[in-house]
């Protein structure tokens, strides 16, 4: 067989070409905003906010609203709670993490198994990428392009705020509604790529295509180019794999993710390890001659 | 751009400001006034409020008492207006940042632009003079890390001057800066304060001061002093901004 029809073979099935386009629109999302999210330093937040939605998500379901909704309402709840138990008890901050989101997602496994037709709820934890419905990702297409363009129309406030909020504040602006924003959009996001990689994995989506770009230049906007190409590439590669490897296809997503992220991390012209050593040996060199 | 005429009088005026962070007091009743055209340097110690008294100029915190007006206004309507610079202490500043100098500079120009902060020509033009009165011209599109530690501050700088700042709050400037790299930020700031902006230094550097400032302020939670440099370095000015009380008891002992 060809390398072409191996490419193409899967697109005969309907199912795996709306596995590819959802994938690839999750994908930009979730990459453009893992750019702020890594430079920020807010990755443990991320990883807290993608599971504490679980329970939002549920009722959301069983109430019969739009996900990203019940989404907003926990993404929100959990950032909350974590900054109260920080601020009035002598708890620090990476133990409220840890104790408000995995409450929050055990409660959301709670609701599941309490909440009549599981298989689908299920599919929320594991991602059921292979199992999207046209209706599926029409409601992700609509979230995801809500998040782009905010995030496109925003990206200089927000890169602000993640370099200088005092100058934000300074100049008039509020680093607490930038803040939010970019928590709201954290929240709106991880409800595009749950369908994809599950709850469990969407925090992979969310900083490593930022943290492999961030590896390769010195320059935001360059970033915001290079994460989301980078994320489709290796997202549509993890479904390809998982087709032919009749493997888990969220977790393949990220696997490929994370090999490429491994492979920057080495290979990097100035940042990767054997880039920064090459540079140290060409600096020294001249000193011994 | 802009010349002196256009500066509008700008001044900081603190009154009987408090600030406690928990069982901490910070400061104790500061009133403080600022003039434009000068440059004023507040001295003291670490941890004796300066960053506290900042943050409460600039509208960081609110006070459990009194009040601030920067340029007789509301501090809220100052920084909307673009009175307000700051240029931040190293240790605050990711240097790692993917950003330019040229970046950086334009965040300077983000309060006068529309909603999605796009550069119009003004703005370059005003980046592009900026850049130049700090000399970094040559460095524009260096990644911010990349300076030594007198041309990073002295981007923050040219961040204040393409915003326009009538008052320029600078925190520490001259940790980690090398000689000739102060000397030039002490020029740069005295011109500042010519063209008739409001420079407030804080430093707990009193070698640099005679030559910086025109008028000193010291601080230990509360002002302790606040006149001409020459009397504010008097020793039993600094026993007390630097809590030396405690050796002076031991030394008649």
């Amino acid at each position: 067989m060809s390398a072409l029809d191996l490419l193409l073979e899967p697109l005969q099935y309907d199912f795996m070409v709306r596995a590819l386009v959802t994938t690839a629109i999750a994908a930009v999302v979730c990459a453009l905003l893992s750019c702020w999210l890594v430079l920020v330093g807010w990755s443990l937040m991320g990883d807290a906010v993608s599971h504490a939605v679980l329970p939002g998500v549920v009722i959301a379901y069983v109430l019969g609203a739009p996900f990203a909704l019940g989404a907003l309402v926990f993404g929100f709840l959990a950032v909350a709670l974590i900054g109260a138990i920080r601020g009035t008890s002598r708890v620090k901050e990476d133990a409220a993490i840890g104790i408000v989101f995995t409450t929050l997602f055990a409660l959301g496994l709670v609701l599941i198994s309490v909440t009549p037709s599981q298989t689908d709820l299920n599919h929320i934890i594991f991602g059921n990428i292979l199992g999207v419905s046209d209706a599926d990702l029409v409601q992700i297409a609509v979230l995801a392009t809500i998040a782009f363009v905010i995030l496109v129309l925003k990206r200089r406030d927000l890169t602000l705020y993640a370099f200088d909020p005092m100058h934000a504040h300074a100049i008039g602006l509020s680093p607490r509604f930038l803040g939010a924003l970019l928590l709201g959009l954290l929240a709106l996001t991880a409800v595009v790529a749950l369908q994809v990689v599950g709850v469990i994995l969407v925090v992979a989506m969310l900083i490593i295509p930022g943290a492999t770009a961030y590896l390769l230049t010195d320059r935001f906007g360059r970033m915001l180019v290079i994460a989301p190409v980078l994320s489709v590439v290796c997202s549509v590669v993890g479904i390809y794999l998982s087709y032919w490897l009749d493997a888990a296809s969220g977790g393949l997503v990220v696997v490929v993710q994370g090999v490429a992220f491994a492979l920057v991390y080495l290979f990097a012209p100035r940042h990767g390890l054997l880039g920064k050593q090459l540079t140290a040996r060409r600096r020294t060199a001249p000193a011994r001659v | 751009m802009t010349g002196p005429a256009t500066l509008r009088p700008a001044a900081i005026e603190v009154a009987d400001v408090v600030v406690r962070y928990g069982e901490v007091l910070a400061l104790d009743g500061v009133s403080l006034s600022v003039e434009p055209g000068r440059v004023t340097g507040l001295i003291g110690m670490n941890g004796s409020g300066k960053s506290t008294l900042f943050k409460a100029i600039m509208g960081m915190l609110r006070p459990e008492r009194g009040k601030v007006l920067i340029d007789g206004a509301d501090p809220a309507l100052a920084r909307r207006r673009g009175v307000v610079g700051y240029v931040p202490q190293s240790e605050d500043v990711d240097w790692a940042f993917p950003v330019s100098v040229r970046d950086v500079v334009m965040m300077g120009r983000y309060g006068r632009q529309g909603p999605t902060r796009r550069a119009r020509p003004a703005d370059h033009a005003a980046v592009a003079e900026a850049l130049d009165r700090v000399e970094l011209t040559a460095y524009a599109d260096r990644q911010i890390g990349q300076l030594s530690g007198g041309q990073r501050k002295r981007a923050f700088v040219a961040r204040g001057i393409a915003q326009d700042a009538g008052v320029l709050l600078l925190d520490e400037p001259f940790a980690g800066v090398d000689k000739r790299s102060e000397a030039t930020i002490v020029r740069l700031l005295k011109e500042l304060a010519a063209d008739g902006r409001t420079v407030l230094v804080s430093t707990h550097d009193l070698h640099a001061l005679p030559q910086l400032a025109d008028e000193a302020v010291l601080l230990l939670h509360r002002i302790l002093f606040h006149g001409d440099v020459s009397e504010a370095l008097r020793p039993e000015n600094l026993a007390r901004a630097f809590g030396l009380d405690v050796l002076d008891e031991g030394a008649s002992a």
